[in-house]
């Protein structure tokens, strides 16, 4: 895996420098290892996704200064123009003003770079809390399966066949059955992601719990809460991070999906995929419609997968060796 | 054997029935009311409890997942809200599409993957390697609608070399059967070779380290034998695991490719379903794909023992 990154530039010298005062006590080459912290700084794919996924963060951020409008201002006489085409639109207070369309109009006349760039801010939110909820539950039903005997069979039979279902199918169900919004979107795409995490940490705790230092704060008389949060949870935290990197994308990829094939967020709320699901009627005469939206997503999840192939790499080379 | 697979069938019924309950509770403990759904807006509260009570909606819940459950064993999905049919003849009816798609994809996926991935493992660092390293991070990324609209107008609307979009039976003659189903199998199995490729180049990395391969080469065994009958073969178990685990993607990516190529087929049935809020049928198609998936995830664990005879059970 580590062969797939670019090279790892050597650190500059005027940013970590040497320690002189630990050579010369010695002539022995004193080898200083990297910290943890430094090395995934150092991971070329850590820095190549961190670095696109920042930028995406700015654009969310800074949308309403980025020359976008209102994104769901419309008007009738800017229906399908072409990328780069002028035309007008009417705000909120009824006044119409020039605007440039840079990436085209959609049918109802909506400027889709404004929809586009603010799509931007759904898609990261969306994926920063599906992890977040799937790592969360995942944690603590993990907790529960590795310390609770009686409860371990049925939960993680539960979790069977909760992986049996095909993701999406979940998904689509329970968005279809809650009607869309943020909160039923975001649950929705978490709960099928839950297993993976539940899994990965009941194996983690069932390891922990036979090191030495736990057994050694076992018979010191620790409590169990305590051993739990000071031994076990410490150790699950950087293979969670890098769990939940790739929930974030998986959780943004299923959301455009979802908009797309409308049962995802409502349509008046502008999400890459809703856009991309407007665009579908069209794509004969207006394909871009579809693909400007399509490329930021796919920069996206690229983003975040490799950003999550670069902490797999530093921060759990166990998993790293595995795939 | 027949004990294995006794015990291997015992361990997969207590996840069918989990997939059951689950897929049961999951369309029953939602906000919604289906009766009032389907009877509609102008409805009268007295024409909803009829529906309701019709349906057995009225009912407690567990009683209603027992009902329910007892007629699924007998092989009937029930009765479809929206289509106005029985939901095992609808997926009948569906069933080609979908079973083409998805043979055609795995076909064409393992064909490609697989060998990507041994050469890859055997030029380990090497240009391929990379290549294809970075290519499985953009199958993963690339959603699937998005390529396959990129297909469509590149291959079929800019071109003119295929279809653009819709299905023709087997029935109908194999060249359009075949020529039909080219650019969506090309969309659905991008993921798939990604993955499939991706756990190749691991298992036959992991193989080439072994002693016996350098026993193999040593006494001049040709590098293709090498990497073929040694190499290979060790390896072929987390290969046969990964391509059934990995079903599961290809089933959601069939919900999305058939909606975008107009193919009749499952997946479009489950959109359809849901967009028609169609109960039984949603329930029906996903407990339908749960079971092929498991029983697809059997035959892989059966498989290993062709592939490794030190397997016995």
């Amino acid at each position: 895996m580590a062969s797939s990154a670019p090279p790892v530039p050597a650190p500059a010298s005027g940013t970590a420098a040497p320690d002189f005062e630990a050579l010369s006590v010695e002539s022995a080459t004193v080898v200083v290892q990297p910290s943890l912290w430094q090395r995934v700084q150092r991971n070329g794919s850590v820095r190549l996704g961190g670095a696109v996924l920042l930028l995406l963060v700015v654009i969310a951020i800074a949308a309403p200064w980025l020359g976008t409008v209102d994104p769901s201002l419309f008007d009738p006489a800017s229906r399908d123009l072409l990328p780069g085409k002028s035309g007008e639109i009417t705000t909120l207070e009824g006044e119409t003003i020039e605007h440039t369309f840079r990436m085209g109009s959609d049918s109802f006349g909506r400027d889709i770079y404004s929809r586009v760039v603010y799509g931007t801010r759904v898609s990261l939110l969306v994926g920063l809390f599906t992890a977040l909820v799937a790592v969360s539950f995942g944690t603590l039903l993990g907790l529960m399966a590795g310390y609770i005997r009686w409860l371990d069979g049925i939960l993680m039979r539960v979790m069977d066949g909760l992986m049996s279902i095909p993701a999406i199918l979940i998904a689509i169900a329970l968005v279809a059955m809650w009607r869309g919004s943020l909160l039923t979107v975001v649950i929705a795409i978490a709960i099928p992601e839950i297993p993976r995490v539940t899994r990965l940490v009941r194996s983690l705790v069932l390891t922990i719990r036979e090191e030495p230092y736990v057994e050694a704060a076992i018979s010191l008389g620790t409590p169990t809460w305590k051993i739990m949060l000071r031994h076990i949870l410490p150790n699950t935290v950087a293979p969670l991070i890098v769990q939940g990197t790739f929930i974030c994308a998986s959780g943004i990829l299923v959301e455009a999906i979802l908009s797309f094939l409308g049962v995802g967020l409502p349509p008046d709320i502008p999400t890459w995929g809703n856009v991309m699901a407007e665009g579908r009627s069209q794509f004969n005469e207006f394909p871009h419609n579809i693909f400007f939206p399509g490329i930021f997503l796919a920069v996206t999840v690229l983003a975040v997968n490799i950003l999550g192939d670069g902490l797999r790499d530093t921060l759990d080379p166990k998993m790293a060796k595995r795939v | 054997m027949f004990a294995f697979l006794a015990r291997r069938l015992a361990a997969t019924i207590p996840v069918l029935v989990v997939v059951a309950v689950l897929v049961f509770l999951m369309l029953r403990l939602t906000p919604g009311d289906p009766a009032a759904v389907l009877a509609g807006d102008a409805a009268s509260p007295d024409q909803i409890a009829q529906i309701r009570e019709g349906l057995g909606l009225d009912k407690s819940i567990p009683e209603q997942f027992v009902i329910w459950a007892g007629r699924m064993l007998h092989g009937d999905l029930g009765r479809s809200y929206y289509y106005k049919t029985e939901v095992t003849t609808l997926v009948a009816q569906r069933l080609e599409p979908t079973l083409s798609l998805t043979v055609v994809t795995i076909i064409v996926a393992v064909l490609i993957a697989v060998p990507l991935g041994v050469l890859a493992a055997w030029r380990f660092g090497g240009w391929l390697d990379r290549l294809l390293m970075g290519f499985s991070v953009m199958g993963f990324s690339v959603p699937v609608f998005v390529l396959a609209y990129l297909l469509i107008w590149g291959v079929s609307l800019k071109l003119g070399w295929l279809p653009v979009q819709g299905y023709k039976r087997i029935a109908d003659g194999l060249g359009p059967w075949f020529t039909h189903l080219m650019l969506p199998a090309i969309t659905l199995s991008v993921v798939y070779i990604a993955l499939i490729a991706r756990v190749t180049r691991a298992a036959v990395l992991e193989t080439l380290g072994e002693d016996y391969i350098r026993t193999a080469r040593a006494k001049g065994l040709p590098e293709s034998k090498v990497l073929m009958r040694h190499a290979l073969a060790n390896a072929a178990v987390p290969i046969a695991t990964v391509i059934g685990i990995g079903i599961a993607l290809l089933i959601g990516g069939v919900v999305v490719t058939e909606s975008v190529y107009a193919i009749p087929g499952l997946g479009r049935l489950t959109v359809d379903a849901v967009l028609a809020r169609d109960f039984p049928t949603i329930q029906g198609v996903i407990l339908f794909f749960s079971l092929i998936y498991v029983v697809i995830n059997l035959l892989v664990d059966l498989s290993y023992v062709f592939f490794d005879p030190r397997i016995r059970y």
